[in-house]
């Protein structure tokens, strides 16, 4: 009995040492953005003189022209926004689509997305920029440095693995629940937004959810498409700009990283039960 | 209309966004990569002028180029290690968590946090941690003078830097695959554990004759997960390390710790030779789909088995 008492407590004491040691990292950059550039690189592991300068810090970051944070903020919440509906939408409607038409076409359609999944971005991403400046050429529509060129190719990247799990599950649907709505005058797509889009809320939650963390942190994508000094930038590209300088100022690097880490914690804190459950489900299938 | 007009209607305008959407994105660029890795394409050479047919040049000269050869071979030791120790960290991990300590809901959460903050964030905030904090810890406690002086910097060697880079990848992913974990040993029975505790085995015993065999269908699923997203890493290594710092190949510098992504990015970008970067994507998307079409037959053999 002793020695089951003496391994739970080695047990408490060593997650908690690890829990300390996972966070560390994010208290550094905390108290350090508390700090003045001096403080900074003589003393980094201890804690600030004074909490004041945390204000000061983020006040200098939020109105400096060489991050523009609040326009990087309204830019990245604009960009992950739109390509999180219009993936949402449109890859449930074709998995509903996909599923309830068995002909050999819809197979086939289906197996491209799900063999497209292995297709990693290196391998698009030249050919891609060239490719779109050539519908410009032709189309008139500008695709690179624009929302909807950056918008485009998150839909483009994301749908295949949304489909997927649509499809999965779309799958498990009873046709009965359809044919009793055809029986009572609803069209195809009215069965489709009425009924079935609604019963898919579980999915929809983890859709969001993978889609969004990858299109909120995303760097390659956003750095090749909206590229570098353009007026729509995301946060990562902020952070990166300004902490890939020459000239070291980390104690404006780390604040910039923590208000660039804020609105990802606050809604993990809001929404942490479906993105852990989420982010478990999207590694299963 | 009749009905089986409107359903064929319906499927392809249901369809019609997705694929428009995926083929100007993904399979006109797909092809039109392949296409470009056998000819002479550069920002000069382009689609509607100049361009040539090379053949396999692109490729022999990457393959003699010993950056290419270098960054292939720690890509693999990268990959080999990260998997080793997200996998084991993880599983510790899980082990602890879904013991019955206190607070276990909060740990998990917190090991979890950095897989959502962007691998180019965290290479940033590790960057600090290994040029400033650590030096500094070196010049206060005495026994860890070391620390400080710095030629001992952890990104200042190319082995070391290396090592920085587990140490971030780790740190990065062992909070996910935790979680895949957690769901894997809570969904072991409890009359198992229960059934072997009145036949006397300890913890020890439990974990290797029930917990690990009734955790093994998970373990396919990590491993694969954390081998591609291993294989992949980008932001990491051009926020931590950039690639850096060199050293000598085959007789020439090449950079220490630039991964294949990088690589191919750099290749393409600051060398400007677009059509060889190309050509490497091409080889990147061959090693990941071998991998892609190992993971199917292990799957298909594990369905077969149950």
């Amino acid at each position: 009995m002793n020695r089951i008492k003496v391994g739970k407590i080695v047990a408490e004491v060593a997650t908690l040492a690890l829990f300390l040691a996972f966070l560390f990292p994010f208290f550094l950059v905390l108290i350090n953005s508390s700090k003045t550039a001096f403080e900074v690189t003589q003393y980094p592991l201890v804690m600030p003189k004074s909490w004041g300068t945390l204000f000061k810090n983020v006040a200098t970051i939020w109105t400096s022209s060489n991050i523009r944070y609040p326009a990087s903020l309204v830019s990245s919440s604009i960009i992950t926004s739109v390509s999180l509906l219009a993936i949402s939408l449109l890859s449930s409607q074709a998995a509903w689509a996909l599923v309830r038409t068995k002909t050999k076409t819809s197979n086939a359609i289906f197996f491209l997305f799900v063999a497209a999944m292995v297709i990693p971005f290196q391998i698009v991403m030249f050919p891609l920029l060239s490719w779109l400046r050539t519908i410009t050429g032709i189309t008139g529509i500008r695709l690179l440095r624009t929302y909807a060129g950056m918008i485009l190719c998150y839909v483009g990247f994301g749908v295949s693995l949304s489909i997927f799990m649509y499809h999965g599950f779309i799958k498990s649907i009873p046709v009965e629940l359809e044919e009793a709505a055809t029986i009572d005058g609803c069209t195809r797509a009215e069965i489709f937004y009425k009924i079935i889009f609604p019963i898919l809320s579980p999915i929809h939650a983890t859709v969001l959810v993978l889609n969004g963390i990858w299109i909120w942190n995303d760097f390659l994508l956003p750095l090749l498409v909206l590229g570098k000094g353009n007026a729509i930038q995301t946060i990562p590209l902020a952070v990166s700009n300004f902490a890939g300088a020459f000239v070291k100022q980390w104690d404006l690097i780390l604040t910039a990283i923590l208000l660039a880490m804020i609105p990802v914690v606050i809604c993990f804190l809001l929404a942490q039960k479906y993105i852990v459950k989420g982010m478990v489900a999207g590694s299963i299938k | 209309m009749n009905i089986k007009k409107e359903n064929s209607l319906v499927f392809w305008l249901f369809l019609a966004p997705v694929l428009l959407a995926f083929t100007v994105v993904i399979i006109v660029p797909f092809f039109l990569g392949v296409f470009y890795s056998f000819t002479n394409w550069s920002s000069s050479a382009k689609a509607d002028g100049g361009l040539q047919f090379i053949g396999l040049r692109n490729y022999t000269e990457s393959f003699k180029d010993p950056a290419f050869a270098h960054s292939f071979g720690v890509t693999v030791i990268y990959t080999i290690f990260n998997m080793m120790f997200i996998n084991v960290v993880a599983f510790a991990l899980a082990l602890l968590v879904t013991s019955k300590i206190k607070l276990r809901k909060i740990y998990r959460v917190g090991f979890f946090v950095p897989n959502l903050i962007g691998g180019l964030i965290l290479g940033y905030i590790w960057q600090f941690l290994f040029n400033n904090a650590l030096p500094s810890l070196g010049k206060a406690v005495p026994a860890l003078a070391a620390l400080a002086s710095p030629e001992n910097l952890l990104l200042a060697r190319p082995t070391s830097a290396i090592v920085a880079l587990i140490i971030v990848g780790t740190w990065q992913y062992a909070g996910y695959i935790m979680m895949i974990y957690i769901a894997a040993i809570e969904n072991v029975p409890v009359e198992l554990h229960e059934a072997a505790m009145i036949d006397g085995a300890s913890p020890m015993e439990r974990l290797r004759a029930i917990t690990l065999p009734m955790a093994a269908q998970a373990f396919t699923v990590t491993m694969f997960l954390t081998l591609v997203q291993s294989f992949k890493q980008f932001d990491v290594n051009v926020s931590l390390t950039s690639g850096g710092p060199s050293t000598m190949f085959q007789g020439v510098p090449v950079l220490g710790t630039e991964l294949l992504a990088l690589n191919i990015y750099n290749t393409a970008f600051l060398s400007n030779f677009l059509a060889m970067g190309q050509a490497r994507a091409v080889v990147f998307f061959l090693v990941l789909a071998v991998i892609a079409l190992v993971q199917v037959a292990v799957n298909k053999k594990k369905e077969l088995e149950l």
